[in-house]
């Protein structure tokens, strides 16, 4: 099985690929659609202003693409920016589109707290989880953002706070996202990571 | 559940090799940074920090590849900073695998620097390092590795930094740095209160009530240190137990095997 990295100049890509091949993972990095066709897996990574993702979804089928694999039931993990990418919208860039998979529209955390999001923290569990399997309950995550969505459907299996309740892990069908990096998380990130490659497998 | 207080170790280097100075005088080298990296991603500190101290342009190459060997031994976040003065230079560090990146003596030239450098990678990836100093009132910012005056204020600066985008400030007392006589509370609290961005207290630990401290009153989100840790005069795991036993939230990562 491959791994195929989508690649549209996101920051932590290159730890994305680093974690994964740690873990005996083979990956290759797709530039545009066309390199997506026949994926076995996918991972969209992604770091920063949602602008920046939004607008690679809308260049070289990226988006298209990217439906039709999910449609045909390939596993996608959608990482921090990634998974926001999920929802129809994001405050943080209101006039371009998410790829709508999950309903409702990114928000910024609430001011009284330290801005950005940055640093460990832990989960609530909300369901059951295939990503969370065998890892502690009590277990740390390393985030860094300012937006997160708020949502509370049932695709949402762990919640995470601060200043407020956010959605921390999804799962529904072939989508899986994760709003904290598990290519940062030592341990825990990686027992992420390996869950994730064994349900694609 | 509740964010996490960071300890971070601070791998400072002549580009290459880790090097140890007080008071930002008189280098000598302490080791391999890659080889710290590896120790420390076994160790349980929450982030690691290069710098390249020396930031001499003819170096750069060098340093570029030391982030990479760095980079290439964690898998905790990674900030990397030192004579960046530009998008391009930024985008260097970046691409060779820092999460994030510290910007000190450019941004007090160019201060517009900061929100380029933020649009471009993320507020959560620009780190503005503050080099401060008392002054008769307050603490001012000194840049060139504290050699030179900007007559700054440093709480102001900070302000300043945040609202141009900085999503985090290294605050390093250079009247602490190297002494062991504990963080500068005070400074650390002045910022914290002011900022809404995550603060970084850096200069002058030796004890683990030090780290107390600069948590407890220096409203300090993260602290970091060099050489107590290098050494192992203050050990990582039993720091944050330390901190743990006394209400301070850390993280305390499982041993290995048991995810």
């Amino acid at each position: 099985m491959i791994l195929t990295l989508v690649d549209y100049g996101a920051g932590n890509l290159p730890s994305v690929e680093r974690a994964l091949r740690r873990l005996g993972a083979e990956t290759k990095r797709a530039t545009g659609g066309a390199a997506l066709a026949g994926a076995d897996a996918i991972v969209l990574p992604g770091v920063g202003h949602f602008h920046a993702l939004a607008r690679a979804l809308a260049q070289d089928g990226l988006g298209r693409m990217l439906r039709a694999e999910v449609d045909r039931g390939v596993p996608l993990l959608g990482i921090c920016l990634g998974l926001q990418a999920f929802y129809e919208r994001s405050e943080e860039s209101p006039d371009e589109l998410g790829l709508g998979w999950l309903p409702g529209v990114v928000k910024p955390l609430p001011t009284g707290v330290k801005l950005p999001h940055m640093g460990w923290n832990q989960l609530r569990r909300r369901g059951p989880s295939a990503l969370l399997a065998g890892i502690p309950e009590d277990a740390w995550f390393y985030f860094a953002h300012g937006y997160a969505a708020l949502e509370t459907g049932e695709e949402v299996v762990a919640v995470c706070e601060h200043g407020v309740d956010f959605v921390a892990v999804i799962e529904r069908g072939p989508l899986y996202g994760v709003q904290f990096h598990p290519e940062k998380s030592g341990l825990a990130g990686a027992a992420i990571l390996r869950n994730f490659l064994e349900l694609a497998r | 559940m509740s964010l996490a207080r960071r300890i971070i170790p601070c791998l400072d280097t002549d580009g290459e090799w880790v090097v140890k100075g007080v008071q930002f005088q008189g280098l000598r080298r302490q080791g391999d940074p890659a080889a710290f990296a590896a120790r420390y991603n076994a160790e349980g500190p929450d982030e690691v920090v290069v710098l390249d101290i020396a930031a001499s342009r003819d170096r750069r190459p060098t340093f570029i590849e030391t982030i990479r060997r760095v980079a290439e031994s964690l898998s905790i976040p990674l900030t990397a900073g030192g004579g960046i003065g530009t998008i391009e230079e930024a985008r260097a560090v970046v691409r060779a695998g820092a999460d994030k990146l510290t910007i000190n003596t450019a941004a007090v030239k160019r201060p517009e620097l900061l929100t380029e450098l933020a649009s471009e990678f993320g507020s959560q990836a620009v780190v503005l390092a503050i080099d401060a100093r008392q002054g008769e009132s307050g603490w001012r910012v000194w840049v060139r590795g504290g050699h030179e005056s900007t007559g700054l204020d440093a709480v102001s600066w900070a302000v300043e930094g945040a609202s141009r985008g900085a999503g985090e400030i290294l605050l390093t007392s250079i009247d602490r740095d190297g002494t062991l006589s504990g963080f500068d509370v005070e400074l650390t609290a002045a910022v914290s209160r002011a900022v809404g961005v995550p603060v970084i207290a850096s200069g002058g630990a030796e004890t683990p009530e030090h780290f107390l401290a600069v948590f407890q009153q220096g409203l300090a989100d993260a602290a970091l240190a060099a050489s107590i840790f290098h050494e192992n005069r203050v050990p990582i795991a039993a720091l944050k137990r330390f901190l743990a036993s006394r209400g301070v939230p850390v993280r305390l990562e499982a041993e290995p095997g048991a995810c």
